[in-house]
């Protein structure tokens, strides 16, 4: 089932010295349960796409189809509810002067999902969810580690049940022992409540391991889409093997592949 | 609580502003009972000790009409202080309201709030009071008034553009996503990061507002006799320097304890807060 | 042959009236003349701090509690005073940061920093002798059009030029010693492929050495000789690149090693955060420490 559906998406920036082509024509679908990697560097336009999906920003062409139905300028409370993010920044993302609970909490409060009187209990389950003990929910984001912010930031995100989620490079902040950790959890969280995941890097590696299809951006443009196994395998668009090329790597297996990959045929 | 004692005693000024504060605060409101001649405080007139230096009956001499100066500035801390806290009730939080959605909301919102605000900062601040209390009666509500006038207008400046970087932080952005409310995002999530800077701001202003408010009784637009005020005591006592020095020394001594301490005070919360400059 | 570089049993501790935090507990490490290493850690694990040292930054903080001996060229830097440590910098010693743009001063051309740069060494550098010295020092860099990039501003450019003239200042005072601190982390990874190989170049050329802190594994083992795993303020294990990536000893270095998702697509395996046997004791490859 398709859940989510990009039709000629463009979004054109006026400033002083003439437009700014950030997404230019976009289409792609997303099915339920789908973990969809956006890969392109800095200017590539990926991070304007994930704001149109989310409805921080209104496209200037073409339309957003999420569940069937074409997402409005102005979003309802539940199409809000049924697309959410993880940013890539956990300790800009949490509220310094706010306890962790508190920041789940306010999902809660805005969509009022369940009784005022059992949502901290709901609170500490949707930690609980993500591997952090609910009874740290009084505790400020300043005295968790790393990968305990991503976490707080992952439940927040789930706490109103959303079929959709945009991660904005998530794990680019994190240390690769915690990175492997909150991929595993992302992965069992996606198998386990059917969630869709819109996975924005530039992190090919990362992108191997998680995603079911990707799509590569370059200046605004989708220039390569495909599944997993194919963008590995036989990478069509030049700039496709060119990133492939500069992945780092560690093993000879790994720079056997890259080597292949990354030559013209 | 070993955080607050570490920088206190990192920093021991702020101490030392601390104790003057308590003391300004105390004499103030202990000033019925430790104030040697209480009733000195209204139009009282005692020509047979008139105009005369420190002796041990009157610590800090007398004014002109025989009261105890020393009296006086007890009650005159009460007036001054009370001023301020009245200014500082008000100004701040209007400030603070048109600074934070003028930050958050941007667009013509900010752009006709922060107009506002900058007509009124274009004007010198004690011109502006100067004008007000021409057109008004020079008393206490209308010295308060002019104050909190010139006043809230700064306020607005420093939380606009807190909530202007703030404004772009992921956690803004997370609650945006979420779907809170403009009031929820402002109130709940920018203000509490913005305050730490706004209260320190607040405890500095104690000291500036006790000078603003001197200042217009120096110039004759504040308090009136023969109520006492720091500042129109400075004035009177200033036509006779150098003899009767006693008239304008303590006065002016008082203002500068209670600004300095208020001062220092204020440094210390800045470094305990961890508000950058 | 001496080494360039040895630090012996370096331990920091940064202290004040209630606390006293140890960072680095007996640091032992080497760099020969013209040898290229890495120091890998995650955040946190001191890899920083030993940097900033290494360059006598950290030895003028008050609060910080330095042990152990740092020899560059024979002297130990740690018994330096200020302002021979100072004159060392930017000299025989000069190093690179993470992100280009903000290490160059938004408010001065490139010309104007660069000359800056080679009068550390030389004070009385005529101007024709300053430009005829940057042209070829950029032109080493492969950037296209110097005169043009010279009289502008670090905003004016993209993260990759100015990393670019990162490197030649760097490298403008033909330094024994390169401090590159992540450098290119900040920037796209082509851009950032593109730069360490030019990087890795340039110092094979001059026969600079360099010390090269980072966490990426597979940027290490593309560019150093040699490699010093550090966990939590210790060394847990070093040796040649080759050794270490094919066959990590120390149960840390081969946690970090299986927690690299890899392009063949290896999936991602069930680790621990953390561990009391990456507290175990240090693993050498053989070789000098």
């Amino acid at each position: 089932m398709t859940l989510l559906t990009v039709k000629n998406l463009s979004k054109t920036f006026d400033t002083g010295r003439g437009p700014i082509h950030a997404v230019r024509d976009v289409s792609l679908s997303a099915g339920e349960g789908e973990c969809l990697a956006i890969v392109g560097e800095s200017g590539s336009g990926k991070t304007t796409f994930a704001n149109m999906l989310l409805g921080l920003l209104a496209a200037t062409s073409g339309e957003i189809i999420f569940d069937g139905k074409p997402l409005q300028p102005r979003r309802s409370a539940r199409d809000r509810q049924a697309i959410q993010l993880v940013q890539q920044n956990p300790l800009s993302s949490l509220n310094p002067k706010r306890t962790i609970g508190a920041s789940v909490r306010l999902v809660l409060d805005t969509h009022r999902i369940g009784d005022r009187a059992n949502r901290w209990k709901t609170v500490e389950r949707a930690l609980e969810a993500v591997g952090i003990p609910g009874d740290m929910r009084t505790r400020a984001p300043s005295s968790l580690s790393g990968g305990q912010r991503q976490r707080v930031g992952i439940a927040r995100a789930l706490a109103c049940h959303p079929r959709l989620l945009v991660l904005d490079e998530p794990t680019s902040a994190l240390d690769v022992l915690v990175q492997a950790r909150i991929l595993r959890l992302l992965n069992q969280l996606r198998e386990d409540r059917g969630l869709a995941y819109i996975f924005i890097t530039h992190d090919l590696a990362v992108v191997r391991n998680i995603a079911d299809r990707v799509a590569v951006f370059q200046s605004g443009k989708l220039v390569e889409l495909g599944t997993t196994e194919q963008i590995f395998s036989y990478p069509q668009d030049g700039y496709t093997r060119s990133l492939i090329g500069a992945v780092p790597v560690v093993d000879e297996n790994e720079l056997a592949l890259r080597n292949k990959l990354a030559v013209t045929p | 609580m070993i955080r607050t004692l570490r920088i206190v005693g990192q920093n021991p000024l702020s101490l030392l502003g601390l104790i003057l504060v308590a003391l300004v605060v105390l004499a103030a409101a202990l000033a019925p009972w430790i104030s040697p001649f209480p009733s000195h405080n209204g139009a009282v007139v005692d020509f047979v000790y008139a105009n005369q230096g420190p002796t041990a009956r009157n610590w800090m001499g007398t004014d002109l009409v025989g009261r105890d100066i020393l009296s006086r500035i007890l009650y005159a801390y009460q007036i001054s202080l009370f001023l301020s806290l009245v200014v500082l009730a008000i100004a701040p939080p209007v400030g603070t309201l048109v600074g934070l959605l003028a930050g958050y909301m941007g667009g013509w919102v900010e752009t006709i709030l922060m107009r506002i605000v900058d007509v009124f900062l274009s004007i010198p601040p004690l011109v502006l009071a100067i004008a007000m209390m021409g057109v008004l009666e020079p008393t206490l509500t209308n010295a308060m008034l002019a104050v909190t006038v010139m006043w809230w207008p700064w306020y607005a400046r420093l939380v606009y553009s807190l909530a202007r970087s703030e404004r772009e932080e992921g956690y803004v952005l997370a609650a945006e996503v979420i779907g809170a409310s403009t009031a929820h995002i402002t109130f709940r999530e920018i203000l509490p990061n913005c305050l730490p800077a706004i209260i320190t701001k607040m405890t500095l202003d104690m000291g500036f507002v006790i000078i603003i408010a001197s200042s217009l009784s120096f110039l004759g637009l504040g308090v009136q006799p023969p109520t006492p005020d720091l500042g129109s005591m400075v004035a009177e006592g200033a036509r006779y320097l150098p003899d009767s020095w006693w008239l304008t020394v303590f006065p002016g001594l008082a203002i500068l304890v209670a600004v300095f301490g208020f001062n220092l005070l204020g440094d210390g919360l800045r470094d305990l807060l961890g508000v950058d400059e | 042959m001496t080494p360039l570089l040895a630090i012996n049993s370096l331990t920091l501790a940064f202290k004040n009236l209630f606390q006293h935090t140890p960072v680095l507990h007996g640091i032992s490490l080497s760099i020969a003349k013209g040898e290229k290493v890495a120091l890998v850690g995650e955040s946190g694990s001191g890899k920083s701090v030993t940097a900033r040292i290494i360059l006598g930054l950290l030895q003028e903080t008050a609060t910080a509690e330095i042990g152990g001996e740092v020899w560059f060229e024979g002297r130990d830097i740690n018994a330096m005073r200020k302002a021979e440590r100072a004159a060392l910098r930017g000299t025989d010693m000069s190093m690179i940061f993470q992100d280009p743009t903000s290490s160059l001063n938004p408010t001065y051309t490139i010309r104007s920093q660069f000359v800056e740069v080679l009068r550390r060494r030389t004070a009385d550098l005529s101007r024709g002798d300053c430009d005829e010295r940057m042209i070829s020092l950029l032109e080493e860099v492969r950037i296209p059009d110097p005169l043009r990039v010279l009289e502008a501003y670090p905003f004016q450019l993209s993260g990759g030029m100015n990393q670019r003239v990162m490197i030649a200042m760097a490298l403008a005072n033909r330094p024994k010693l390169l401090l590159a601190d992540e450098p290119g982390t900040a920037l796209d990874v082509s851009v950032q492929a593109q730069t360490l190989s030019l990087m890795h170049h340039l110092v094979d050329n001059h026969q600079t050495a360099v010390l090269f802190i980072s966490h990426n594994l597979g940027v290490m083992r593309e560019f150093a000789d040699r490699v010093y795993v550090i966990y939590r303020g210790r060394i847990v294990e070093y040796g040649s690149t080759g050794s270490l990536f094919a066959g990590p000893l120390h149960p840390y270095t081969q946690a970090l090693m299986a927690a690299v998702p890899r392009i063949t697509g290896s999936g991602l395996p069930d680790l621990p955060e953390i561990s009391d046997t990456f507290l175990a004791p240090p693993v050498s490859h053989g070789g000098t420490l």
